[in-house]
C-alpha cells in the first residue's frame, strides 16, 4: 500500500523540526559567556539558530527535490502543469512567517530587557554620577581643545549603550576614553588610570564612553557586549561579569589605519585579586598609564 | 505622444556596426550592453581587490599591503562593487535591454537621458580607480563615516564623493527614465497586472531610486563640505553630529540593497519559469510582496546602528520593522519553490545559478532576520558575521542572478548559445567557492574577528586562509566564464530567434533584434507566463503582432 503523501509531508515536518531543534541546541557556534546577560543572548542564539535550521534545510530540501524530481527528461519538451496561483496557498505561507518574525521580535525584546537595554539612560547616568568625573574629563590631555570646549560641564546627555545597574549601590564606574588606536580606563574610585580593564568578579560594571578622535566600538565577544564610542555623544555600557579571567576588548568600528590592532584586555579578578591590583595600583604613581594596547600586537 | 527614437536623428552621424557600442548611442539595447559589459570590467577590478584583501588576511599579521592600503582596497573594493557592478548592471543593463520589450516599447522613454546616464558611469570609474594611483584612495570604508572621513587623506576622499556623486546621479537619470517608461510607454492594450514580473520589479526599484539617493547625495555633499570648507555639519569638534550622517547615509544605503536585489528577484521571475515550464506562480502576491518591500524598505535604515547612538525605543521599532520585511521576501521565494514544483526543470547554467540563487539568498535572509534582532546585533555588528551575510545577499543573491542572466539572455544579445559544460563547470566553481569564502565568516564574527581589520587574532588563522582559498576559486571560476563568452561570441551555436521557446516579447524577435526591436508591429503578450496551456496554433516565429493582438495564436 503506498504511504499517504499527507502521512509523508507530517513525518518530513517532523524529522525537519526535530534535527533543527537538535541542531539549534548541539551545535556550540559561541565563545565562552563570561558576562551575566551572556547566557541570556546564546538562548536567544539558539532559538534563532533552530528555527533558521529548520527554515533553510526545509527549503534547500524543496530546491534539490524539485531540480531530481521534476528534471526534464531527455526528449520530453512539453510544458509542466499551467498552475498559476493558489490563494490559499498564499495565505499560509504569508501568516506562518509574520507569526514567527512577531514572535521572534517580541522574544528578542523580551531578552533586550532582561539585558537592560530598555532602561531609560539619561536619568540613570545622572544618578550615579561620580564626582571624579570632571577632574578626569580636564586631564585627558590628548583630547582636542574645541572639543573639550564643547562638552556639557555637568551630566552629559547619554546618547546611546545598555545601562542596567540603575538601582544597584555597588556598581563599579569606570571611565572609557578611546582613541587611536587605544583604549585608557580610568577608575574615579581611587583615581587609577589604566590601560586595561581590571574588574571584579560578580559586581556590576558602568563604563561611561568617551572618544577623542573619530568613533571606535567597544566589544568584548566573550560578554556579547558592544558599544560605539562616539565623539561628541557619551555612551554608557554596563555588564556584569560572571567568569574569571582574561578575555580581548576589540574595537569594532573603522577607526584608521591601525584599527586591527587597537585592542586591549578584560581581566576580570576575583573580589580578592581585585582589590589587591586596587591596593597595588591605587597610589599617587599610578596615574601613570600603562602601555596602552600596542597598536602592532 | 510622440517618442525619440534612433532613426529621429541622423543616420550618417550614428556609428554602425561594433562602433556603435562606443559612441553616444540612443539604442536602448546598445545602451544595455555598454552597462553590462562596463559593469563586468569592473567586477574584475573589484574581484582583483578582494584578492589583495583576502591575500592579507591569509596571516593573521600585516604583511602583504600597508595598513593605509589596505584601508584603500577595502574602501574602493566595497565602492566598485556596489556603484560601479552591481547597481549599474542589475538596473541599467538588464533594465535598459529588456524594459522596452517588455512594455512593447521601441526604446525607452527618454533615449537621450539614457546615454547620458551610462556616460556618467566610465568617467566615474576612472575617477575612483585613479585616485589610488594620483591622489591616494579614500580610506574610510565605502560608508565614509565622519569623522574618520574627514580626518583621513582629504583628496582622496574628495575623490570619492565626487565619484560617488556622479555615479548616484547616473543612478537616478536611470530611475527617471524606468518610471516613466513602464508606465508611459506601455503598449495600447497591455494592462500594468500583464506585465512581466522584472517590470514591477524595476519600477519598485526606480522608485526606491529617485526617492533615497538624492538623500545620499545631499549628505555627501555636507561632506565635502566639512572636508573642503571646514563645516561643521558632521565634525563634533565644531559642534556637528556624526550620528545624523549615519541616519541620512543608511537612508539611502539600506533601500539600496533593495535596489541591488530586487532587480535579482525580478530577473529569476523571469527565468525560471520559461526553463521550468510553468507559470509564475502568484503573479498578484508576487507584485504585491514587491511594493511591501518597497514601503518597509524606507524604515528599516537605523538598523545598521545599533551600537551607534541611538535610544532604545528606537532600537526596538526599527527591529520590528526590520523583521517584517522577512515576510514579503519569503512570499517570493515560496513562490519560486511552488513554480519548480511540478515543473520539467531544464538543469542548464540558468536555471543552476537561480536555483542556487535561492539557496545563497535564503541563509542569507535567515541571518538578516537574526541580524535584525538588537541583542543579537549588538555582539555581532561590524564583524565578519556580517561580511559573511551581505556576501550572501549581494553576491550569492544578486551576482549569482546576474550569471544566470547572461546564461539565459546571451542568444538574445549576440544570436549565439553559450556552451553548457562551460557554463555548468563555472556553476560549481562559483557554487563551491563562494561557500567556502563566506560561510566560515559568519563563525569568525561570532567568536571575534571584527570587520575591515588587516590584523586578527592567530586562532583565526585557519578558517581565514579557507576563505582565502574560497576566493581563490571564485577567481578561477571567472576563466571558464570569459573563455565562453568570448569565443562563443564568434564560434558559439547559432540560436534562433528563441532558443528556450519562451513567451515573453524579447524572445519574439530576431536574435540579435533589429533597431526599434521589431520589424513589424510590436507584439501584445497579455500572458508572459502562460506555459502549459495548450500549444501555440501559430509558430512563435511566424506570428505578427496582430495575430497576437487578436489572440489568433493561442487556444
Amino acid at each position: 500500500m503506498p504511504i499517504p503523501s499527507s502521512l509523508v509531508t507530517l513525518l518530513v515536518g517532523m524529522a525537519l523540526v526535530l534535527s533543527g531543534l537538535w541542531v539549534g541546541y548541539n551545535v556550540d557556534l559561541l565563545p565562552l559567556d563570561a558576562s551575566a546577560n551572556a547566557p541570556v543572548y546564546d538562548s536567544l542564539f539558539r532559538v534563532l539558530f533552530s528555527i533558521g535550521t529548520i527554515l533553510f534545510l526545509g527549503i534547500v530540501g524543496l530546491v534539490v527535490f524539485s531540480l531530481v524530481r521534476f528534471r526534464r527528461r531527455s526528449g520530453d519538451h512539453t510544458d509542466g502543469l499551467a498552475i498559476e496561483g493558489n490563494l490559499l496557498l498564499e495565505i499560509v505561507w504569508t501568516a506562518i512567517p509574520a507569526v514567527v518574525v512577531l514572535f521572534v521580535g517580541i522574544y528578542s525584546y523580551d531578552i533586550y530587557e532582561r539585558m537592560g537595554g530598555m532602561s531609560s539612560l539619561n536619568d540613570h547616568s545622572a544618578m550615579h554620577r561620580m564626582p571624579g568625573m570632571e577632574t578626569m574629563e580636564a586631564s585627558v590631555t590628548t583630547a582636542d581643545p574645541a572639543l573639550e570646549a564643547t562638552a556639557p560641564v555637568k551630566a552629559p546627555r547619554v546618547w546611546g549603550g545598555i545601562g542596567t545597574a540603575a538601582g544597584e549601590a555597588n556598581v563599579l564606574p569606570v571611565e572609557v576614553t578611546a582613541m587611536q588606536f587605544a583604549f585608557i580606563f580610568h577608575y574615579p574610585e581611587g583615581d587609577i588610570t589604566s590601560g586595561e580593564l581590571h574588574v571584579p568578579n560578580g559586581r556590576p560594571v558602568e563604563l561611561r564612553m568617551k572618544a577623542n578622535d573619530v568613533i571606535h566600538a567597544f566589544w568584548v565577544p566573550q560578554f556579547r557586549l558592544k558599544q560605539d564610542v562616539i565623539p561628541g555623544q557619551p555612551t554608557v555600557l554596563t555588564f556584569t561579569p560572571t567568569k574569571a579571567g582574561s578575555y580581548p576588548i576589540i574595537c569594532a568600528e573603522l577607526c584608521g589605519p591601525y584599527h586591527g590592532g587597537m585592542r586591549s584586555t578584560v581581566v576580570v579578578h576575583e573580589p580578592d585579586a581585585y582589590d589587591a591590583w586596587l591596593q597595588k595600583n591605587s597610589p599617587v604613581a599610578a596615574t601613570v598609564a600603562s602601555a596602552a594596547g600596542n597598536p602592532t600586537a | 505622444m510622440t517618442v525619440a527614437s534612433p532613426n529621429d536623428f541622423q543616420e550618417s552621424l550614428q556609428p554602425q556596426g561594433w562602433l556603435r557600442y562606443f559612441s553616444f548611442s540612443l539604442d536602448h539595447k546598445v545602451i544595455g550592453l555598454q552597462y553590462l559589459v562596463t559593469g563586468f570590467l569592473f567586477y574584475f577590478i573589484g574581484g582583483a581587490l578582494a584578492g589583495v584583501i583576502r591575500a592579507e588576511l591569509a596571516s593573521p599579521i600585516s604583511d602583504f599591503v600597508s595598513r593605509e592600503t589596505y584601508n584603500e582596497v577595502l574602501t574602493l573594493h566595497g565602492t566598485v562593487m556596489i556603484f560601479l557592478w552591481i547597481v549599474p548592471v542589475v538596473n541599467g543593463a538588464f533594465g535598459n535591454y529588456l524594459i522596452p520589450f517588455y512594455v512593447g516599447a521601441r526604446d525607452m522613454a527618454f533615449p537621450r537621458l539614457n546615454a547620458v546616464a551610462f556616460w556618467m558611469i566610465p568617467p566615474a570609474g576612472i575617477l575612483l580607480i585613479g585616485s589610488y594611483f594620483i591622489t591616494g584612495a579614500a580610506q574610510s570604508g565605502w560608508t565614509a563615516y565622519p569623522p574618520l572621513s574627514i580626518t583621513t587623506p582629504a583628496l582622496g576622499q574628495v575623490v570619492w564623493i565626487v565619484s560617488v556623486l556622479l555615479l548616484g546621479g547616473s543612478s537616478i537619470f536611470g530611475g527617471i527614465n524606468f518610471i516613466a517608461t513602464v508606465l508611459k510607454l506601455r503598449r495600447p492594450g497591455l494592462k500594468l497586472m500583464q506585465l512581466p514580473m522584472y517590470c514591477w520589479a524595476m519600477l519598485g526599484t526606480s522608485i526606491l531610486v529617485v526617492l533615497s539617493t538624492p538623500v545620499l547625495a545631499g549628505t555627501l555633499l555636507l561632506l565635502s563640505f566639512d572636508i573642503v570648507a571646514h563645516t561643521g555639519f558632521f565634525n563634533p569638534a565644531l559642534g556637528g553630529n556624526v550620528v545624523v550622517y549615519q541616519h541620512l547615509f543608511w537612508f539611502y544605503s539600506h533601500p539600496a540593497v533593495y535596489i541591488m536585489v530586487l532587480p535579482a528577484f525580478g530577473l529569476v521571475s523571469e527565468i525560471l519559469p520559461i526553463h521550468a515550464r510553468k507559470p509564475l506562480f502568484g503573479y498578484t502576491t508576487m507584485v504585491y510582496s514587491i511594493l511591501a518591500i518597497v514601503v518597509l524598505g524606507l524604515v528599516v535604515w537605523a538598523h545598521h546602528m545599533f551600537t551607534s547612538g541611538t535610544p532604545p525605543w528606537m532600537r526596538l521599532f526599527f527591529t520590528i520593522a526590520t523583521s517584517f520585511i522577512a515576510v514579503p521576501t519569503g512570499i517570493k521565494f515560496f513562490n519560486w519553490l511552488a513554480t519548480l514544483w511540478g515543473g520539467k526543470l531544464a538543469l542548464n547554467s540558468a536555471m543552476l545559478f537561480s536555483c542556487a540563487f535561492i539557496v545563497n539568498f535564503v541563509f542569507g535572509g535567515i541571518t538578516g532576520v537574526a541580524l535584525a534582532q538588537v541583542p543579537f546585533d549588538i555582539h555581532v555588528h561590524d564583524t565578519y558575521f556580517v561580511v559573511g551575510h551581505f556576501h550572501y545577499i549581494v553576491y550569492g543573491g544578486t551576482v549569482f542572478v546576474i550569471f544566470a542572466s547572461v546564461y539565459h539572455w546571451y542568444p538574445k544579445f549576440t544570436g549565439r548559445m553559450l556552451n553548457e559544460d562551460l557554463g555548468r563547470l563555472h556553476f560549481l566553481l562559483t557554487f563551491i567557492g563562494f561557500n567556502l569564502c563566506f560561510a566560515p565568516q559568519h563563525w569568525l564574527g561570532l567568536n571575534g574577528m571584527p570587520r575591515r581589520v588587516a590584523e586578527y587574532d592567530p586562532s583565526f588563522t585557519t578558517l581565514n586562509q579557507i576563505s582565502s582559498v574560497g576566493a581563490l576559486l571564485m577567481a578561477v571560476s571567472s576563466l571558464p566564464f570569459l573563455y565562453n563568452v568570448i569565443v562563443s561570441a564568434f564560434r558559439g551555436q547559432v540560436a534562433g530567434d528563441n532558443p528556450w521557446n519562451a513567451l515573453t516579447p524579447e524572445w519574439l524577435t530576431s536574435s540579435p533584434p533589429p533597431v526599434e526591436n521589431w520589424v513589424g508591429e510590436a507584439p501584445l503578450v497579455q500572458h508572459p507566463y502562460g506555459y502549459g496551456v495548450d500549444e501555440d496554433t501559430l509558430s512563435v516565429q511566424a506570428a505578427t503582432g496582430r495575430d497576437l493582438w487578436s489572440g489568433a495564436g493561442r487556444r
